[in-house]
């Protein structure tokens, strides 16, 4: 089947139900998408779907046939970072960093639909993204430092 | 030397007569300085003054000997050695070397003893440099305890002057100016006309001198990096998704493995049936392990699917298989003969207590998992002459030996390729993942194959946090704590750890009543006791260990005490402490948290003080009581660690720790039922969620003598400080671990 990650066509040779993330981890060898629980209960293997962020572990392969993939590594580089990966730089949000990627993820989608987020939803959207290391505090005014980059105002 | 080893590896881990067996032997081999294990890898072209630092004609590579495991070790560490080298960060790359006995670590030995840690006596200091000998000795090369910076603040700050005053001598020989009128900065020696010589420049010339021990290190107020904020080296790798963990590791012709093991932990496989799983797609071996079976394939997908499809039949566990049990065997270990140590008799307990207690109560903390974010994994490759494994471990030397014993190699011939950790808060300290690796690498040569975990293979076998219990008693006597007696009785995680390093651990167990015995408080009549239970389920070090339960039974019980007594308290903690630093601790917590700012009707604010590590830790928490359960507003955080060295990681280690802390003590832990732990995946086991996650105010304060971590002592603290702000809004106390068994949280 073919499927469609950071804009690249790729032919792979999976079964239906493989997971989108052991495609992406062990066939694509994109590996910045993590695994964390495969239940969809921690987020760590969040990626676009259609520009919606969705759980790479709960999406089967045939389902993300024509549709767009967005992994972090398509979302920004070290060298072109997307807003919210410079936001979370600048509040060195990181500790082992293994959730980080899903993060980042989940809140470049939200941001999308929610441009100038309060408290209460950012703490909502991000709710079931779990972060063993406890960098919620940062993430939160990461959130907040990314979406004021992305409405041009700083 | 067979001897010696023998005997120090088999009692290097405190239990004092145990040490005293190991220093007859020590001192020779102990001032003896260590091989410099860079030396027998340099390349032509290469130099090195020290086991930390390397420099060739291209680049400079500093080598940090701790895992990084999230605390930021990687960029503190080679901070320190940058520091006095003078190099800016950015003007080297990072290694984590290989692991070698020069490698050892000082400053967990230190913390072994059992002394209390404002204990500066002789025969605490005999001890301490006493154990810090057997630590060098066995090469104890090992993460934990808090020890990432007091380890290596001196040690790295040498290893950069060091090779800083080569490169000056080696300028000054190649240059004929006197070495007096050099001077270096941002990784060159500058001559005094203006002219420059970039260390890479000078290796090839430096190597051919002896270097130059300098251990004069510059005063602190002269730091450059050091005690400022510092940008972590990872920190856009991993922003990116770029930053390879252990779990992304892929090399050609890779073969992926999943395993299945008894949930009966420790208990051996009877049989299996493999004739589904083996024609699954993509399968190319079913292979038998010590107490499972493994499935390899193409894909980690594949492989996980055929594990799970190998119909297996298990032996029963070698503990009670019903958590009731389980309970049961703690309940009844308040006895004479399971007393491991009485750790602190201050005035006459017993008579106090005899006359009628005016409180008395019992605690609870369970098993809890650790669960980091990265499962277990590693990579094997097993050749002929050699074998190299890719892992993140805290013990990298020791899962060498394991590795070794199981492929046949001489240890030497083990390379353990350390890698970044996606967390660990201990669970990289056992050795699960590098055993099975090793056998699969053993009955499939010269394959390069990745071993990862399910979350739910991860969880049936992880080592947890020791089960244990509290009993207290206590009086109180004109709006004042009197007397508090406490007993403590837990499993001994770290016998249990030891054992599977085969490590027998002499001597009481320090962790047992860790938390509470330290306690700077001058309380008249003051007892603990330790009780070990016998070993049930298997335990293992949990970020801060003893401390975590002890911390709470402790505290908390303290609070009852002092509630009471009428008194208030923040201010009769402090009236009751006699310690200068800790007292400090307690006052700033005060006014960071504007403590006698009256609150809301349905809130409520708690304190807590628990000293681990060496960092006494006061916590206040302060929350709502909503209709839909206990929200927790803030929590304000006052640490002394003698010196901040990174004012950002230690910020964000804080913050992590008490998320944890808190997190755990709300709704966190590991039950047995038929033998098998209960939880399975985070849904049972998540710990604190964003939403959840209060704000949380920082401060360290400097007024300590001596330099020490961060990354567990944050921790003891925040369940007492909950449970004691939840008794505040409410009325209700709380003495068992995890909360949410008798509250509700939002
Ligand atoms: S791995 Fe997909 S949500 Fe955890
Ligand atoms: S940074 Fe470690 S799990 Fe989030």
């Amino acid at each position: 089947m073919q499927i469609t990650v950071n804009g690249v066509q790729h032919e792979i040779d999976v079964e239906d139900d493989m997971p989108l993330l052991w495609v992406l981890r062990d066939e694509l060898k994109l590996t910045g998408t993590k695994y964390g629980c495969g239940i969809a209960q921690c987020g760590v293997c969040t990626v676009h779907m259609d520009g919606l962020a969705v759980r790479a572990c709960q999406l089967r392969a045939g389902d993300a046939q024509g549709r767009q993939i967005t992994t972090i590594e398509g979302l920004g580089t070290p060298e072109a970072l997307h807003a919210v990966q410079d936001a979370w730089i600048e509040h060195q949000v990181a500790q082992c960093g293994y959730c980080q990627s899903g993060q980042i993820m989940s809140v470049a989608s939200f941001l999308k639909f929610k441009p100038n987020p309060t408290d209460e939803e950012i703490d909502f959207a991000l709710s079931s993204n779990l972060c063993r290391c406890g960098t919620y505090p940062r993430i939160r005014e990461a959130v907040k430092t990314a979406a004021a980059k992305l409405r041009g105002e700083v | 030397m067979g001897k010696l080893k023998t005997i120090t590896r088999r009692t290097f881990l405190v239990g004092s007569t145990a040490v005293a067996g190991g220093i007859a032997f020590g001192t020779y081999l102990a001032k003896k300085p260590l091989a410099n294990p860079l030396e027998s890898q340099l390349r032509v072209g290469e130099v090195t003054f020290n086991p930390w630092v390397l420099i060739d004609a291209e680049k400079i590579t500093l080598i940090v000997p701790h895992m990084d495991m999230g605390q930021g070790v990687a960029s503190v560490q080679a901070a320190m050695i940058a520091e006095e080298l003078d190099l800016e960060m950015g003007q080297f790359e990072i290694s984590f070397g290989v692991p070698d006995g020069a490698y050892y670590n000082t400053a967990l030995a230190a913390e072994a003893v059992p002394f209390r840690s404002t204990d500066t006596g002789l025969q605490a200091e005999t001890m301490r440099g006493l154990i810090g000998s057997v630590m060098k000795i066995m090469g104890m090369q090992v993460t934990g305890g808090s020890t990432t910076v007091p380890d290596t603040l001196n040690k790295l700050r040498i290893a950069g002057a060091t090779a800083r005053e080569t490169l000056k001598l080696t300028a000054a020989i190649k240059t004929g100016v006197d070495v007096r009128d050099l001077r270096t900065a941002s990784g060159a020696v500058h001559l005094p006309d203006g002219s420059k010589l970039l260390y890479t420049e000078l290796a090839t010339e430096a190597a051919s001198l002896k270097p130059i021990h300098h251990n004069v290190l510059r005063d602190p107020k002269h730091w450059r990096l050091l005690g400022k904020p510092m940008k972590r080296l990872d920190v856009v790798a991993k922003s990116t998704g770029t930053l390879n963990y252990g779990i992304d590791l892929s090399f050609d012709d890779m073969l992926y493995a999943a395993v299945k093991l008894n949930p009966h932990k420790g208990s051996p496989l009877a049989s299996y049936d493999d004739s589904s799983a083996k024609n699954m797609r993509g399968v190319s071996h079913i292979l038998p392990v010590t107490g499972g079976v493994v499935a390899i394939a193409d894909n980690s997908w594949r492989a996980f699917k055929a594990v799970e499809a190998i119909q297996c039949e298990w032996q029963k566990a070698p503990y009670p298989a019903e958590q009731g049990e389980h309970w049961q065997v703690v309940a009844d270990s308040f006895t004479a003969d399971r007393l491991d140590k009485i750790w602190r008799d201050d005035g006459d307990v017993q008579q106090a207590v005899n006359q009628k207690p005016d409180a008395q109560a019992e605690y609870k903390a369970p098993y809890v998992a650790h669960q980091p974010l990265e499962p277990l994994n590693a990579v094997i490759r097993n050749g002929k002459q050699k074998v190299d494994m890719w892992v993140a471990h805290q013990m990298p030397r020791f899962a060498q030996q394991k590795v070794a014993a199981i492929t046949g190699h001489d240890q030497a011939d083990v390379h353990i390729h350390q890698q970044y950790a996606g967390g660990s808060f201990g669970h990289r300290l056992e050795f699960e993942n590098v055993i099975l690796a090793a056998e699969i690498g053993q009955q499939l040569p010269d394959e390069t194959i990745k071993l990862t975990f399910t979350r739910e293979q991860d969880f049936a076998q992880d080592f947890t946090r020791q089960i244990g219990m509290a009993r207290g008693q206590g009086t109180v006597k004109n709006g004042q704590v009197e007397a508090m007696d406490l007993q403590v009785a837990t499993v001994s995680s770290s016998s249990s750890q030891g054992k599977r390093m085969d490590q027998p651990m002499p001597g009481p167990d320090k962790q047992i009543a860790e938390g509470v015995w330290n306690l700077p408080y001058a309380i008249p009549d003051f007892r603990v006791r330790a009780y070990r239970v016998p070993e049930l389920a298997p335990t293992s070090s949990w970020r801060s260990v003893g401390a975590s339960t002890a911390g709470f039974f402790g505290d908390c019980f303290l609070d009852e005490l002092i509630h009471i007594a009428g008194a208030d308290p923040l201010v009769e903690r402090i009236r009751l402490c006699d310690d200068e630093v800790a007292k400090q601790v307690l006052i700033k917590a005060g006014e960071l948290s504007n403590w006698h700012k009256p609150l809301k009707p349905n809130q409520g604010r708690g304190v807590a003080f628990v000293e681990s590590f060496g960092v006494p830790v006061a916590e206040v928490v302060e929350l709502t009581q909503t209709e839909h359960g206990i929200k927790i507003d803030q929590v304000t955080v006052v640490a002394d660690v003698g010196r901040v060295i990174d004012p950002i990681n230690f910020d964000n280690l804080v913050k992590g720790g008490v998320v944890w802390g808190l997190g755990h003590a709300m709704n966190c832990e590991i039950t047995y039922a038929d033998g098998r732990a209960q939880q399975s995946n985070y849904h049972q086991h998540a710990g604190m969620r964003m939403h959840q996650c209060p704000r949380i105010i920082v401060k360290g304060l400097e007024n300590g003598r001596q330099v020490r971590g961060i990354g567990e002592p944050p921790v003891p603290p925040a369940a007492p400080a909950l449970a004691n702000a939840i008794f505040a809004a409410t009325g209700q106390r709380i003495r068992e671990m995890p909360f949410d068994k008798n509250i509700k949280f939002v």
